[in-house]
Formats: C-alpha cells, sequence, structure tokens
C-alpha cells in the first residue's frame, strides 16, 4: 500500500508545527495576553498576512498546480470581506442605535430602529433605505454562509463560461482581470448598495464585545487566521496529493492530452478555480476585520496581480513556496510602503523607498521569472538535493533514441 | 461480423485544402489494421475526426452496437466510450513519475469528486506493476517519464493506452525512434492487444506493417486509395505510382 498522507507530504507537518510555534510566540509576546512586545497593530499586521498566505494557497492551487493563470481572485477575497463586513457593520450600528433610542420616552417600534440604523450606515452616500444586498445583513449565520456562497457561485458562473468555451492562457488572464475590474467599478457606484466609494468600514469592533480591547480582539483574529491558514494548507496538500494532484498537474502541462485519458478537463478546471474561490473568500473574511475597512479599491485589478508576483517569487507549484512569497513579499511591502526605510541618497537624486518600491518589486518579479522560475521555495531543494534532470540540448530525433544533443557528443 | 468503428464519406478542409476527402473506413471489434499512405495524406487527421480533436465538415462515425454518432461527443466523452489514442510524438506526462501516468491512465471512475478522494488499491497497484512489466518499465516506476528514453516514453504511452482498456486503439507511428528488437516487442504487445479490441496502427515502414501480417489501407489526399492484404496492395499500381513508387 502506498505511504499515509503525511508521509507522503512531510510539509505539512513542518509546515504545521513552525505555524504553531508562530502563533505561540505572537500570542507570548504581543499585549493581549502577554507581555506586550508586539503592538497591537502589529499583531494585526501579522494576522493579516497570515489571510494573505491563504489566498496565496489558492493562487497556487489554481496558477501553479492547474495552469490556469487567474487575475482575479482578490475580487473573491473582497467579497468574502464585504459579506462579513456588512454584518459588523449592521449589528454594531443596530447597537449603538438601540441604546441611544432607549433613552427616548416612547419605546421605538422596530420599524423606528431599522430607519435608524440605514440612516446611520448610507448617510454617507445620501440614502437611508436597505438596498436588497442587506436583506441579510442582520443574521450572522446567513453572512457567514454568504462568505462562502457569493465568491463560490460567481466563480462557478464566470468558470462555467469562460472554461465551456476553452477560453485559456493569456485571454483567460484578460477575462478575469475584467471580471474583478468590473466587480470594483460597480461597487464604486454609491448605488451598489454597499457605500460606495466609501467602502464598509469601522469592521475591527466586535458587535458585543465593546468591552474587550483592541489587544485582545486582534489576538482572536491573529488565532483564527492562523487556524483557517492551518487548514486551508492541509485541504490544499490533500487535493494536489494523489491522483486528482495528477490530474490537475497534467492539465497545466498538457490539456489536451488529459482529455484523451477520458477526463473533463473543464469540470476540473472548474471544481479547482471554484475551491480556491471559496478559500479566497473565507480569507478575505477574515482579513478585513483586522484592516478595519474595505472599500472597491481593494479589489482592482492590480492587487489581483499582485497575488501572481507574490507566488511567482515564493515559487508555484509549491504549497510551502505560495506562503513564503505572500509573507515575504506583503510584509517587505509593508515596511517599505510604511516610509520606515531610510531614503537612499544617490547624490544628485535621492531615492525615496515610498515611491520605488513598486519598481523594486516589479524588477525582482522580473528576474525572478528570468532566473529563478522556481522562486525562494527552489532553495529548498538545493538543501534537499532535488533536482530535475540535467539533460540540456534538444532532442535528437527519434532514430537517435533516448539520447539529446550533449549526451550525444559523449 | 458486426463494426465497431464505421466512418463513412467524411471530409475536411483546412482553409479550402482538402486534408480528408469523402473518406469511409469501418472496422470490426477484434481486428487489427494497418493505414499507410505517404505525408500528408490525412492519417493523423483522420485519427483527430475519430477522436473529437476536429469536427469534420460533412460525414457521420459512428460507435458501438448503438450506433452511437460520435460527432456529437467531446473528446473525453470519446476516450471514456472506449476509443484510446497514442500520438505521433510520445506524450507523456514529463513532471511525474511513471507510476503516476499510468495510474491515472487505468480504467477508473474519472469525475473529479470520485478521482478526489480516490485510494490505490492493491489490485490497482498490481494492475500498474503488471502493465510497467509489460512495457518494459517495471524497475523504473518511481522514475520522472522525463528522464526515459525516446523508445521508453513511446511504450510508456502504449502502456497508458492498454491500460485505459480502450475497444479501439489508435496507434500514430508507434515505432518511430525504436531499435529493432523494439519494435518487434511492439509488433507483438499491438498483436496481442488486437485479439481483444480493434487496433488501428499508423505506420512509414514497411517492414514494421508486414510483421503486423494484418489488412492495409492505403490513404492518398484523404481519401482510401486501396484497401486487402499487403501483397494486394503493393501489387496495385495507383499505389506503386504514389507511393512506393517514389
Ligand atoms: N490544423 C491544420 N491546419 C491546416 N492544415 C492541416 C492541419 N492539420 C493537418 N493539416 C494538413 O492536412 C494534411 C494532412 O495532414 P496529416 O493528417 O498530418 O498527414 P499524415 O499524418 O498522413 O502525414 C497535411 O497537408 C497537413 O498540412
Ligand atoms: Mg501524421
Amino acid at each position: 500500500m502506498r505511504k499515509s498522507f503525511v508521509a507522503r507530504n512531510p510539509s505539512v507537518l513542518i509546515f504545521l508545527a513552525l505555524l504553531g510555534v508562530f502563533t505561540l510566540a505572537v500570542t507570548v509576546l504581543g499585549e493581549g495576553l502577554g507581555v506586550g512586545l508586539i503592538s497591537t497593530s502589529f499583531v494585526k499586521t501579522l494576522g493579516k498576512t497570515l489571510c494573505l498566505c491563504l489566498v496565496a494557497i489558492a493562487m497556487d492551487l489554481v496558477w501553479g498546480y492547474t495552469g490556469i493563470l487567474s487575475l482575479g481572485h482578490f475580487a473573491f477575497f473582497g467579497l468574502g470581506g464585504y459579506m462579513i463586513g456588512m454584518w459588523l457593520m449592521y449589528a454594531r450600528t443596530e447597537l449603538i442605535v438601540a441604546e441611544s433610542l432607549a433613552q427616548a420616552e416612547i419605546p421605538p417600534t422596530p420599524d423606528e430602529i431599522r430607519d435608524a440604523i440605514g440612516t446611520q450606515i448610507f448617510g454617507v452616500v445620501g440614502g437611508s433605505d436597505f438596498p436588497a444586498v442587506w436583506t441579510f445583513a442582520h443574521s450572522l449565520p446567513i453572512q457567514l454562509a454568504l462568505v462562502v456562497l457569493v465568491p463560490g457561485l460567481l466563480a462557478l458562473v464566470f468558470g462555467w463560461l469562460a472554461f465551456r468555451s476553452r477560453v485559456t492562457g493569456v485571454y483567460l488572464s484578460i477575462l478575469t482581470q475584467a471580471m474583478t475590474l468590473a466587480l470594483a467599478l460597480y461597487l464604486f457606484q454609491n448605488d451598489s448598495g454597499l457605500r460606495g466609494n466609501n467602502g464598509l468600514s469601522g469592521l475591527q469592533n466586535l458587535p458585543g464585545a465593546a468591552d474587550v480591547p483592541q489587544s485582545m480582539v486582534s489576538i482572536w483574529f491573529f488565532w483564527a487566521s492562523a487556524a483557517a491558514l492551518a487548514i486551508g494548507y492541509v485541504v490544499a496538500a490533500f487535493v494536489v496529493s494523489g491522483k486528482f494532484g495528477s490530474v490537475i498537474r497534467g492539465i497545466r502541462d498538457d490539456e489536451a492530452r488529459v482529455r484523451f485519458l477520458g477526463y473533463s478537463v473543464e469540470g476540473y478546471k472548474l471544481f479547482v478555480f471554484t475551491l480556491t474561490a471559496v478559500i479566497a473568500g473565507i480569507a478575505g473574511a477574515l482579513y478585513y476585520p483586522q484592516a478595519g475597512i474595505i472599500n472597491p479599491a481593494e479589489i482592482a485589478p492590480i492587487a489581483s496581480i499582485y497575488l501572481a508576483v507574490w507566488v511567482a517569487i515564493g515559487g508555484r507549484g509549491r504549497l510551502y513556496g505560495a506562503v513564503i512569497g505572500a509573507a515575504f513579499v506583503s510584509l517587505l511591502s509593508t515596511w517599505f510602503t510604511g516610509g520606515q526605510v531610510p531614503d537612499l541618497p544617490l547624490g544628485i537624486y535621492t531615492v525615496k523607498w515610498v515611491d520605488w518600491w513598486l519598481v523594486l518589486l516589479g524588477f525582482s518579479f522580473v528576474l525572478v521569472t528570468l532566473f529563478a522560475p522556481k522562486g525562494i521555495g527552489g532553495l529548498f531543494d538545493l538543501l534537499t538535493g532535488r533536482h530535475g534532470p540535467d539533460r540540456h540540448g534538444a532532442a535528437l530525433g527519434p532514430d537517435q533514441g533516448s539520447l539529446r544533443e550533449k549526451e550525444a557528443e559523449q | 461480423m458486426t463494426t465497431l468503428l464505421e466512418v463513412s464519406g467524411v471530409s475536411v478542409s483546412f482553409d479550402g485544402f482538402k486534408a480528408i476527402n469523402n473518406l469511409s473506413f469501418d472496422i470490426g471489434p477484434a481486428e487489427l489494421r494497418a493505414i499507410i499512405g505517404p505525408n500528408g495524406a490525412g492519417k493523423t487527421t483522420f485519427m483527430d475526426i475519430v477522436t473529437g480533436k476536429t469536427k469534420p465538415d460533412s460525414g457521420e462515425v459512428l460507435w458501438g452496437e448503438m450506433s452511437r454518432s460520435l460527432l456529437k461527443m467531446n473528446e473525453s466523452q470519446i476516450a471514456r466510450a472506449g476509443i484510446g489514442r497514442k500520438f505521433q510524438r510520445p506524450t507523456v506526462f514529463e513532471d511525474q513519475s511513471v507510476f503516476d501516468n499510468l495510474l491515472m491512465a487505468l480504467k477508473k471512475d474519472r469525475a473529479p469528486w470520485k478521482v478526489l478522494f480516490y485510494r490505490e488499491t492493491t489490485a490497482d497497484k498490481a494492475r500498474v506493476e503488471e502493465l510497467a512489466e509489460e512495457i518494459g518499465l517495471a524497475d523504473q516506476l518511481q522514475r520522472k517519464s522525463g528522464e526515459l528514453s525516446h523508445g521508453q516514453k513511446q511504450w510508456l504511452e502504449i502502456g497508458m493506452l492498454l491500460a485505459q482498456e480502450p475497444r479501439l486503439l489508435l496507434v500514430d507511428e508507434p515505432a518511430a525512434g525504436m531499435t529493432l528488437a523494439e519494435r518487434e516487442h511492439t509488433t507483438d504487445l499491438l498483436k496481442e492487444a488486437a485479439k481483444t479490441r480493434a487496433v488501428v496502427v499508423v505506420e512509414h515502414d514497411m517492414e514494421f506493417v508486414r510483421r503486423l501480417e494484418c489488412r492495409v489501407t492505403v490513404l492518398h489526399e484523404g481519401s482510401v486509395l486501396a484497401e486487402g492484404s499487403l501483397d494486394h496492395v503493393t501489387k496495385n499500381q495507383q499505389v506503386i505510382d504514389v507511393y512506393l513508387g517514389r
């Protein structure tokens, strides 16, 4: 019999162990429960980074393993954030409104409460009525279900249309960019029902936990993000090991051949696309409460392109590569764009990293693509001594059999 | 004898050029057939049509006892209906081991959900090992197939074809890049396979075709020029003119 799941995927155990140690360390060093060496805002940054690692795993599944270069997965990430954000905003506003109306002499009717909540939430876009999309905003279970269902359904419909007509390669990438752009533009409108460019805010405040300090809330979300990342990693490792993994890697390398083996390539692509959209939605639902605010700019096309850059730099086609890439690049990005990096005076010109960071990132991306296609994850191959067959030169004609140019010369 | 595959009056043109011209062809359920013809005769295009890669402009392709039309099915449905294909250039999944290549081809439920929760049984493993034995790759199972030699890749692809347990095997130039001994082994494999299923072999090499000892169809400019035993068709004056005479 074949070895067990863990034995076939040693990286899973190592990853879980490292993640566990990291979570413990942050808990001990954070302000909420520990000694306070790590500020609450940095705990939030680390928690958000874990969510970005999770969406990077989704990207690696869909791109690194299945070969679909989706440049729209941040749309699913953002939708997940919006879905949980609606409940957070509604429930908290409801508490505030109820408190202020409680002072009134005549107890308010439910309709009055609802109107007051509406005015509070939609005042910024000049409205007070609840749009239809807010129908379930009062219910946490339903909004949690929507975190999964909305990105999943969008991916299912979009993927079905695209894969059925066999759109592949760069055309598919452009189509996914168009999808995320269209969604962002739609959400920017005030009458989209999600507060236009104001987005949803105050998401860091948990309804009903007003007396819990942010230092504690941040640790809760950090834990939730770490747990989601752990589960996501195991699920992804399960999907890519075994025969399903063989088939999707086959689709990446030669999809026509997979068809002739009798596998419905479209069905597999749709499955992976939808699954990864759901993972992205969950990651987004954990990210935005830590960020505190979500607005349509979050799902601008560029965000999804960054996601691809992280995975490429980390090393696609291996799960820990995606995690490393997302963590490394996004933390570095926070550091550079946060203005903490000293400027680089070059005499006639001073390099301000806030402006030049993107150039540096783009340049690194080009370098990695050209010279280290395996990314940072490729370094692990050096450690473990694993490398591909070193067969240089073009294949000789069939009649020369196995040899390639260089071998034949020897 | 009943027919397994019946191709009738099929034509296909690429940008006005008729690659297949009113071609008719049929084969029984346990028959070995060789297709020969000069380069560009339309042999590969014929396979493309049967396997659903190319849709013909006109004509009909019927399959099996129920005479289902293959033209309404896509590539993977046709493959699941029982038609396996070996390509002219060996196409195996180079990044994956010989074992994984064979396991993927093994006749099993191909629905994503079933494949996701599939765990190989002892019987499956034994079947893969048996196939590897047959194609001479028993001690290479854990190697990445990209490391195999050209001839070994050809065999791996034949092994994957056998693993699919198709009712019809379409084999495009299987002997390319093989040594004489390997060719003989290949003919044996194909003849053995044809005892229980239909096998269509496209080949250039006359010696190879002679060893197959089967009916031969000669293709020229997209239609059938002659059909019969190898001796019969090689005596045909038209065949000599367009093919052998050159
Ligand atoms: N996709 C295609 N587009 C244009 N022409 C094609 C295409 N496929 C095949 N052909 C042409 O059809 C003819 C038959 O090709 P093919 O079936 O590959 O021949 P064979 O396998 O017998 O050598 C050739 O002239 C080839 O150039
Ligand atoms: Mg050909």
